[in-house]
Formats: C-alpha cells, structure tokens, sequence
C-alpha cells in the first residue's frame, strides 16, 4: 500500500515537472484508442436513440422557429454577401495587413472525441489526432456550431484539447453586432457555472445586449504576441448583460453555441503556415 | 486468487473505459456518476484492502493516461480509497447490508474533496464552488449505480470462506 502511494506520488512528481513520461503516455493512450474507439461506437446507437427520441416531442416548435430564423438570416447572409465583396475591395485598395484569417488560412483535421471532461474540475477532451496528422500545441479547435478550445498537449496519434469551459482558458473576443462596435473582452469561465462563459474587461462606455454573438477577436495586424485564435469563429450569445457603480467592467454571461458536455467529433485548424 | 487478479484487472479495465468514453459525456442534474469508484468500492469491500490499494492504482493509471492528464493523479486517490474501503470491509463492515452504500456515499464526497486539495496543492485551478454543487448529484447517481454494479461484483467475487480471510479483524462484540 505504501509503496503504491509512493509511486503515484513520484509520477505525479515526474510527470507534473518534466516531459519525461509524456512519450510513455502518449504510447499508452494510442494503445488505449481503438478500446475507447469501441466503446464509444457501442454507445453510439443508444445515444442517437435518446436523441431523437427527445427530437420528436420537440420537433414541431423547433420547426416553427427555425423557419422564422431562416427568413431572418437569409436577409441578413444577402446583406452580408453585399459587404464582404466590398470589404475585400477596400482591404486591397488599403494594402490592409492582417493576421491569418479563418477559415482560409487554415486547414481543417477532422477528429473523433476520445474521451470527455473527465470531471468539473478538468475540462478537457482527448481526440483522436496527433503529431502525425500535423496537429500541434496551441492549434485551435473548433466545431461547425464554434469554438471548442485549443490543443494544450500532443501525442503521436492523440491529442488533449483545453475547452473554453476550463478555468484555465482564456479566449479575446469580441460583440458582432455592428451596431455595437468595440466590445472586445476576455471570456472566461463563468462564476455561474453550467456551461456558462464571462466577457470580462468589457468596459461601461461600450454597448452589449442580450441575444448579440460574440466571436474571436483574433488580433489586430501581425503583433509581437498575436492571439492564438484567428478572428470571426463564432463563440456564443449573450444571455444576460449589466453592470452595477463598484465594478469597473460590465458583467456579461455568454451562453456557447457547441454543447461542449458531449462533443462527438472536432475540428483541429492547423495553419497553413506555421509561424 | 490468480483468476481473482485477472477477472478484476478486466473489470477495472473496462470500468475505466466506460467511465472516461461513455459516462463522462452525461451529467444529469449537474453531476457525473463514476463508474470506476463504485467497481472499485465494491471490489475492496469483497477482496480486501491491499487487493483494493491495486485496483485503485491500476484503474487510475488507465484512466490518467487516457485523459492525457497528470499520471499518478488518479491513482493516488483511487489508492487510498481501495485501501481505506478495504479497510473498512475486513472489519466493521463484514456481511452489513449498508456496507456497500454507506462507502460509497462517504468516499464520493472525500473523493470531491480529496481531487480539490491535490489540485490545489499542485497549483491547478481548483473551482471550489462548482464541484461542491456537483457533489449532491454525483452522490445520489454513485449510489443509484451502486446497486447493480455490487450486485455484479458480489457475482464474479462470491465472499471469500473465513479460512481464506484469517487476515481479517474479528469483531468480538
């Protein structure tokens, strides 16, 4: 027993201090990946049933509301086609300098989910992509609903990706809608927990309302330390916004748009060109 | 005691795999069950503490390295609590019918608490507020899984006979 005690300890030490078992770990977890693998296929079927079970009992009211929101965002994609065509004339004739642009700048890995936060503490997932797929530490990880987080650690064939739900984390972003320009901010895990995030650093002159989208900031031109996360992926909506005489910054909660509880498969951007 | 080893590595082992591939994308009423905890309670409590103490370390190992998390993290808690419940069942807890319940109850909270400390100990974020509100679900899901999976357990490691546990704390009165 002491001696059992004594070795978690040491490898706690060993691999909390150096890269010494990283190699080992990463050998055991690609052995561990076709179990994990078959583990997740067989729940697979159970979980699709659950799924659309409760789709059935929801599928008429959704149905009602999504219509209204595609007449809604099919005004504003004719709007924004508009604008774009405009933006990168401008950009040209400005010789504007930018940092990399997503989606175009990267190329997208496809990957399972290994395993999920493993608990509330560690909001972490691993992924069936590695080194070997050109994944590296820092690549951003995200969804086609938005951004899940960034790979903190890698392995031949796995990789572990840090969520934006983790304490750790911190993303710059920014409010979307351009009638309230300007809000940039840091989100953050938020206090509420459930999911939730905080737009923090969002000074009281700015202007956010509940229901805007908040993005990426990304970074402006090509910085000393530019963020890791290129501008425009989508993060969430703002569910609740105020603030109050003692604080300095508005108190924002942000609502993600990926259920990062349950994610099935991501997508890793590795830039095209690596600084 | 050899097919004991064998049969309880497989057990842990896709205990393990279950917790970290299937169960850990659920968490109902805001907490998480664990699977692994429960195998492993049930385990101590039929096989004894040292056979506890290794199913702890084992299961934690696979379960570190799987989430590419600090290794040895898991299996010092694991450990301690195979051993402590294996502890508990040579002694006090022999052919109680709460045994089962009543360890798994208090080890899932100092379990909780016991991730928040060495966290916090090795500098890691340690969100106090959030896993004590997850601590009631994950609590109330631990003991609804305790049924079947002692009920399983007990199966595949039938109570060993007295001479076999000599070992053990008798209890006089």
């Amino acid at each position: 027993m002491v001696g059992l005690v004594l070795a978690s300890l040491v490898l706690i030490t060993v691999s909390f201090r150096s890269t010494a078992l990283d190699s080992i770990q990463g050998a055991g977890a690609s052995a561990l990946r076709p179990f994990e693998t078959a583990a997740t296929r067989v729940a697979h079927p159970f979980r699709d049933a659950a799924s659309w079970t409760r789709g059935l009992f929801n599928a008429k009211s959704e149905n009602k509301k999504l219509r209204a929101q595609l007449d809604y965002w099919r005004q504003v994609a004719n709007r924004e086609q508009v604008a774009v065509g405009e933006n990168a004339t401008f950009r040209k004739l400005l010789h504007f300098e930018d940092s990399p642009l997503f989606p175009q700048d990267y190329r997208p890995v496809a990957a399972r989910v290994l395993t999920n936060p493993p608990s509330t503490f560690t909001q972490t997932i691993t992924i069936a992509a590695g080194s070997g797929a050109g994944v590296a530490v820092q690549d951003v990880v995200v969804t086609p609903d938005g951004l899940v987080g960034q790979v903190t650690k890698v392995s031949s064939s796995v990789s572990r990706v840090l969520l934006i739900t983790d304490p750790e984390s911190a993303v710059s972003a920014v409010d979307a809608n351009p009638a309230h320009p300007g809000a940039v901010g840091l989100l953050e895990r938020g206090s509420a927990g459930g999911g939730q995030l905080s737009l923090d650093r969002v000074t009281k002159d700015k202007t956010v309302q509940e229901g805007d989208t908040i993005v990426t900031a990304g970074s402006p031109g090509n910085g000393q330390l530019p963020s890791i996360f290129p501008r425009g992926i989508l993060i969430g909506t703002v569910t609740s916004a105020g603030q109050n005489d003692i604080d300095l910054f508005k108190q924002i909660q942000v609502q993600p748009f990926v259920d990062l509880g349950s994610l099935q498969s991501v997508i890793v951007l590795v830039p095209k060109a690596k600084p | 005691m050899t097919f004991d080893v064998v049969k309880a590595a497989v057990l842990v082992f896709v205990a393990a795999l279950v917790q970290v591939s299937i169960l850990s994308a659920y968490s109902p009423l805001g907490g998480s069950a664990n699977l692994v905890l429960v195998v492993l309670l049930s385990l101590a409590l039929l096989r004894g503490s040292l056979f506890g103490a290794a199913a702890g370390f084992a299961a934690g190992l696979v379960i570190d390295t799987a989430n590419l998390d600090t290794l040895g993290f898991t299996s010092l808690l694991l450990t301690l609590a195979g051993y402590w419940i294996g502890r508990y069942g040579e002694t006090t807890a022999r052919d109680r019918f709460h045994a089962p319940y009543t360890s798994v109850g208090v080890v899932t909270v100092l379990y909780a608490f016991g991730t928040l400390g060495l966290r916090f100990v090795l500098g890691d974020a340690a969100p106090a507020g959030a896993v004590l509100g997850a601590v009631p679900a994950s609590l109330l899901l631990n003991l609804i899984l305790t049924l079947p999976v002692y009920g399983l357990v007990r199966r595949l490691f039938p109570p060993l006979e007295l001479a076999d546990r000599v070992h053990e704390v008798r209890l006089l009165a």
